[in-house]
């Protein structure tokens, strides 16, 4: 590793508290621009999205595994889980199937 | 009822919501801190990164860039991307904030800006007291951050079919964010659906496969992003829709709603 770790950790927590401290100094007006706020909205889920799948296919070394996780994962928030139970049915569904596979 | 006991009354019910949420981040914190070993950070670096940035996909996107060793403005870039979210959040919370508000507390307020204590926070009726935010951050963030510690150091320990199962943790919590919005707006379910495909075949398109998985994020989301911008433009009344719906579900947040009434100043 060329780069210094702890320059890495201190620019993403600049980055972080800057993006979560500005709004609430700076900005004492809602954002007017629409393509600016439907950008803004739709923004997370993209990312989270993005960042999730096949990511979880490869991080239990059973590609079928984190498949079927993430199903269960996907139906149990479709029925309103939040998200700890979300989490424990994702973990619980890979344990499971680590006993059986 | 004085200004103290509003205070001490706002504090109580941060560190009462502030709970649940913080069990639930000892869990998610852990697959960071087995993230963050797989990368090759120790584990004070990782409770370092965990208390300075306190986001779970923030600090899992970072690690993506840590681990390809890539250039310090690809974390910053990355970081601003999956964290983005927050923005939102602090525009909508700066709405519930007394214009009296001293600058000291929107520091700390702002800093307690995650999805969790977001969801609780303007679930208050009233301006928000900083005291409640204090209370919700001074038990959820310790836990994060030792929930991440804890999975840096004991990913070594623990037995494959525990770790393969607390691996896919954060992933849990993620699916979470999402469907459930999805579900109740088309335009999040085309984000989602679109974001879920493209990533996929990114990964398994030669051109593509060498780039490393923060790059791939970072095209993903811009490009999706201005698309679905461009069909669907985000109507506010829809979002309140989906904010107050999220704020019903009674499983996102415990219901601490003991705030001060509007218009009374929380803090002078």
């Amino acid at each position: 590793m060329t780069h210094n770790v702890y320059l890495y950790i201190l620019i993403a927590g600049l980055v972080t508290y800057l993006i979560r401290m500005l709004p609430l100094t700076l900005i004492r007006k809602p954002i007017r621009n629409r393509f600016i706020r439907s950008f803004l909205h739709y923004v997370p889920y993209v990312t989270l999205s993005v960042m999730t799948f096949p990511a979880i296919l490869t991080a239990t070394g059973s590609p079928l595994a984190g498949g079927i996780a993430m199903i269960a994962g996907v139906v149990s928030a479709w029925f309103g889980a939040n998200s700890f139970v979300c989490a424990v049915v994702c973990s619980g569904t890979v344990f499971l199937l680590g006993l059986v596979l | 009822m004085t200004e103290q006991e509003r205070n001490r009354k706002a504090f109580v019910s941060g560190v009462g919501g502030g709970i649940p949420i913080g069990l639930a981040y000892l869990v998610v914190g852990f697959t960071i801190g087995i993230t963050c070993r797989n990368v090759g950070v120790a584990p004070v670096e990782s409770a370092l990164l965990s208390i300075t940035s306190l986001a779970s996909a923030g600090e899992y996107a970072g690690l993506t860039v840590i681990a390809a060793d890539a250039a310090y403005a690809e974390i910053a870039l990355i970081t601003l991307i999956a964290s983005a979210r927050y923005l939102l959040m602090g525009c909508a919370l700066s709405q519930r904030i007394s214009p009296a508000m001293k600058f000291p507390w929107r520091f700390l307020i702002g800093y307690g800006i995650t999805d969790e204590i977001f969801a609780l926070s303007v679930m208050k009726p009233g301006y928000l007291n900083p005291f409640f935010s204090l209370g919700a951050i001074l038990v959820s963030a310790p836990l994060w951050t030792l929930g991440t510690a804890l999975g840096c150091i004991l990913g070594d320990v623990l037995p494959p079919i525990l770790l393969a199962a607390f691996s896919v943790a954060l992933y849990g919590m993620f699916i979470s964010i999402v469907v459930l919005p999805a579900r109740n707006e088309r335009a999040v379910l085309v984000c989602v659906l679109a974001g879920w495909l493209s990533s996929y075949l990114l990964a398994k398109w030669p051109v593509t496969a060498g780039l490393s998985e923060g790059t791939r994020t970072i095209l993903l989301t811009v490009v999706i992003g201005v698309i679905v911008s461009l069909i669907f433009p985000y109507d506010s009344a829809a979002e309140d829709a989906v904010l107050s719906a999220a704020a019903e579900d009674p499983g996102r947040a415990a219901d601490v709603g003991d705030g001060p009434p509007p218009g009374e100043e929380a803090v002078k």
